[in-house]
């Protein structure tokens, strides 16, 4: 039988596979190389996964709806560097789920904000921001700082993050509980033990309340504070090896 | 059906030649010749695009152009372009002593105003738009300074931060009298009454006697004898009628009971020295340096 224009009229299960083989060519040939190229993401020095408080922030982040007004994404334009920093990189959000680039920009970019203000500033922001940014439209989120919060489910949630390809260990899914309340206990064994497993890790009480409980305060500034932070940029080459 | 032509007889236009329903026809109305040209064009358009530009992924790598374009190459172009435009100033600024400068007026315009932006990007979210501070986060218009108020010292503070974890950052707390018991509440009312006096205010005269005697065991150290402050602690000065937490009796009081320990980030490292020296001047330069 030939292969006609008529021929696939006139079959509509023959007219679908047709569809199906055409697409999967544009498919194969846009999509399957990013998956094998090594210059989709980058090799960097110092990605690490969330630890444990960061991850619980980083959820409040998202629940908040932050994503909705500020990006996570420095382009690599004059203007944005120079404001925001080297511009973002794709290893730096390789262990995102669901990244959180975003192109609503309300706010300012926060891809680079750890470190840029002091904990108390967070705070202050947090709960009116109006009184340190008079201009800002930015709701206040006072209740983050009254609400306590536990290490709850957040091992699952590293379980499940390592199904998804992000490279959690054994040991830092069964310390998960540890590290959490480690991290805002500095200089006790269990906040060295966060920096151990989590190099870089800023381990103190963040919310400004060193004898309280763990706030969802102290999660949410834990995660903005690390943003941007870990990528050793003194050796990152642009144009080097990294790239090919 | 293909190759064979036929007319319809209606409309004298010629049919596809697809029947349907034993005798449904479709005409066949070409696309006009404007838009298939333009089609082609674009065809031939996207196979130079091909060839100059990064377009077709390979097993381990891409087609890159001819032309060698990379967005990263493009950014790191303007910002050098940029840097440029600028390196005379900012060399001269990065060798300069800040006398110097200041007598520039060339390079002074450079300063301020490229102080300016890059006080509103960094520092404006805790200083304020205009460096007039917040309660917590010092004035920067004023001539009462913590740490130093010169341009040399304006510039460390930048540099090293304030308790920010830096190997040379400016440390000192105010204790917390109160939360660490070395003071009872009873005590801090006193004291508090005292400091607010050696601002001109009026309180109880027997509460202000037994406030100078705490005073003189407990905060000289810091504060000095007559509550004037001492830079290298970054204890302020307590006769000014200057109160970075508030002058207020409750809020006095509250910072000798639960002490006072307020962060500046380090900014060595995230800015180039010449823009914290650039800054350094701006801020210098607002009206209280020293």
């Amino acid at each position: 039988m030939k292969l006609s224009h008529a021929f696939f009229e006139k079959n509509s299960l023959v007219l679908l596979i047709g569809i199906l083989i055409v697409v999967s060519v544009g498919g194969l040939v846009e999509i399957a190389p990013l998956f094998f190229l090594g210059s989709t993401i980058e090799k960097v020095q110092g990605m690490r996964p969330y630890a444990p408080l960061e991850l619980a922030g980083r959820n409040i982040y998202i629940r908040e709806g932050c994503y909705n007004c500020h990006s996570q994404m420095i382009r690599s334009l004059r203007d944005e560097v120079e404001r925001y920093g080297h511009y973002s990189l794709a290893a730096e959000s390789m262990y995102d789920h669901p990244f959180q680039w975003g192109s609503k920009r309300t706010g300012p970019d926060l891809a680079r904000v750890g470190g840029k203000y002091s904990d108390a500033w967070h705070v202050d922001h947090m709960k009116a921001p109006r009184e340190v940014v008079p201009g800002s439209v930015m709701p206040g989120y006072p209740f983050l700082a009254a609400r306590k919060i536990d290490a709850g489910n957040i091992a699952a949630d590293m379980s499940a993050l390592k199904l998804a390809g992000v490279p959690y260990t054994d040991d830092m899914i069964a310390n998960a509980s540890a590290d959490f309340a480690g991290q805002v206990s500095p200089d006790s064994k269990a906040g060295k033990a966060v920096l151990e497993r989590y190099p870089k890790a800023q381990v103190r009480k963040f919310d400004g309340n060193p004898e309280g409980p763990v706030t969802e305060m102290d999660a949410l500034i834990a995660y903005l504070q690390m943003l941007g932070t870990l990528v050793d940029f003194t050796t990152f080459d642009a144009a080097g090896p990294n790239l090919r | 059906m293909a190759g064979h032509k036929e007319l319809d007889a209606v409309t004298g236009v010629e049919t596809t030649g697809h029947v349907w329903d034993g005798d449904l026809k479709e005409l066949n109305k070409p696309l006009p010749k404007w838009w298939l040209y333009v089609l082609y064009v674009t065809i031939v358009w996207s196979i130079g695009y091909w060839v100059a530009y990064p377009a077709w992924p390979l097993v381990d790598g891409y087609t890159r152009g001819m032309l060698g374009y990379s967005q990263r190459s493009e950014v790191t172009r303007d910002v050098a372009a940029a840097k440029d435009s600028q390196a005379r100033f900012v060399q001269a600024i990065a060798t300069s002593p800040p006398a110097e400068i200041e007598k520039n007026a060339d390079l002074m315009e450079f300063v301020l105003r490229g102080g300016a932006t890059q006080f509103a990007n960094n520092c404006a979210p805790c200083h304020g738009r205009g460096a007039q501070g917040f309660k917590g986060y010092p004035n920067l218009n004023d001539d009462d300074w913590l740490w130093g108020g010169t341009i040399d010292g304006i510039e460390k503070t930048i540099q090293h931060g304030v308790r920010s974890g830096h190997a040379e950052a400016h440390v000192g707390d105010m204790p917390r009298f109160g939360i660490d018991q070395v003071l009872t509440s009873a005590q801090i009312v006193d004291v508090a009454s005292f400091v607010l006096s050696l601002s001109g205010a009026q309180g109880d005269a027997a509460a202000i006697e037994r406030g100078k005697a705490v005073f003189g065991e407990q905060c000289v150290a810091c504060h000095g004898a007559e509550g004037k402050g001492m830079v290298e602690m970054g204890a302020p000065n307590l006769t000014d009628g200057i109160w970075l937490y508030g002058g207020s009796k409750s809020e006095v009081e509250e910072t000798i009971r639960g002490g006072r320990s307020g962060v500046m980030p380090a900014w060595e490292g995230k800015l180039d020295p010449a823009t914290i020296k650039m800054l350094a001047i701006y801020v210098h330069a607002l009206g209280g340096g020293k």
